[in-house]
């Protein structure tokens, strides 16, 4: 039972680190509660049904279709996230000024709040199609049997999901202000984490040359195994023998999307500077 | 090295039919890997195919290899690695991992 919620925790925990910060992230822009909770539940139904096709998948592509889902899914994400963080750089100013129920009058809050169920969904669905299959594969074992995946199921899951309320209730002391800075900071590591992870995954499929495998390798040093192995690499996407191909995505990424984050914070004082009032 | 390689490969063709890929299978039954431990080429470009003959579905995980991929049960999948440098690379399923250890060592 407790390899069992060990492993589920650590599926959990990947999603809850992205959840929590996007949580805390958005809390200015209203209902957005109820998009975070319906993403959540999409990506649950998903992951499900990408559990029960896991063959079917497999076999697309000449075998390697789950590369290909995985990239797929990971590369949406990265999209995704970006455009968040660039709504976040326009209009998190606007959001901290006017935190108290003016979140309407922002016209691309239906916009963001799509994209956060969309993002959300997404991270549910890649950690919680392996995790279904993980806890079938218990459950039908006749050694731990239904009785002990429910247990280990619930209690990894339980784990994981207060390691992400901690993560949101600990940014939420941060003044609003700062929140949205330090939270795009945090969504631009992971968003180049993936970025890498996708990379990975088109390597593994032959689809993209590794340049070098790894490139270096600090296992020795923090290993990806370990609890603060794990944090890292939901976190900033670490990865103790990364390809060469995995860095050059992951830092192309990264200057990328920073680039856009503060072209697309400038543009407003451009407009009050030409006359319009903002 | 290279000439041992070309060997190697050579060797494989009549069994595999295609020259450029380096086929390797691993059998997981009972969440186990068989063989336990595989040697593959160094240097080279592999492609391990890895044939889950359990009812239940398996991960199959290496940190040293940096690849995992889920297998279905009673299903097979190819996972591409290399090329690698000589040496010892643990591998297991995420699944097992109190039965299903194995290594791949790369000569």
């Amino acid at each position: 039972m407790f390899a069992t919620a060990i492993i589920v925790f650590r599926e959990v925990l990947e999603a809850a680190i992205l959840i929590g910060i996007l949580a805390a992230a958005t809390r200015a822009v209203p209902r957005r509660t109820r998009w975070l909770l319906g993403g959540i539940a999409a990506g649950m139904v998903g992951a499900a049904l990408v559990a029960v096709s896991t063959d079917r998948i497999a076999m697309a592509f000449s075998g390697v279709g789950q590369e290909i889902y995985n990239a797929a899914v990971l590369g949406t994400a990265v999209v995704m996230l970006a455009w968040h963080n660039l709504w976040m750089s326009s209009h998190g100013a606007v959001l901290a000024a006017e935190a108290r129920g003016v979140g309407q009058q922002i016209r691309d809050g239906r916009r963001e709040c799509s994209v956060l169920l969309l993002v959300v969904g997404l991270a549910v669905l890649r950690e919680g199609a392996e995790t279904v299959l993980f806890l079938y594969g218990i459950a039908t074992s006749a050694e731990s049997g239904t009785r002990g995946m429910l247990a280990g199921g619930l209690a990894g899951l339980t784990a994981g999901v207060i390691a992400g309320i901690a993560l949101y209730t600990g940014l939420l002391r941060i003044p609003l202000r700062y929140l949205f800075k330090a939270t795009s900071i945090l969504v631009l590591f992971i968003a180049a984490g993936m970025a890498s992870q996708a990379t990975r995954f088109l390597i593994q499929a032959d689809l993209l040359p590794s340049l070098a495998a790894p490139l270096w390798d600090t296992s020795g040093l923090l290993s990806q195994s370990s609890v603060l192995g794990v944090l890292m690499h939901g976190f900033i996407g670490y990865d103790a023998r990364p390809a060469g191909m995995q860095i050059v995505v992951y830092l192309l990424v990264l200057v990328s999307i920073g680039w856009a984050m503060k072209l697309a914070g400038r543009p407003k004082k451009v407009i009050n500077e030409g006359g319009r009032k903002a | 090295m290279k000439l041992r390689l070309a060997v190697l490969a050579l060797a494989a063709m009549p069994l595999w039919g295609q020259a450029a890929d380096v086929k390797f299978t691993l059998v997981i039954e009972n969440h186990r890997f068989q063989p336990a431990e595989l040697v593959v080429p160094a240097h080279q470009k592999i492609k391990l195919i890895v044939e889950n003959r359990d009812t239940t579905a398996e991960e199959f995980e290496s940190y040293a290899l940096n690849r995992e991929k889920v297998i279905a049960g009673k299903s097979s999948a190819s996972i591409w690695i290399g090329p690698l440098k000589p040496g010892k690379y643990g591998f297991f399923g995420d699944f097992n991992p109190k039965t299903a250890q194995g290594t791949l060592i790369a000569k």
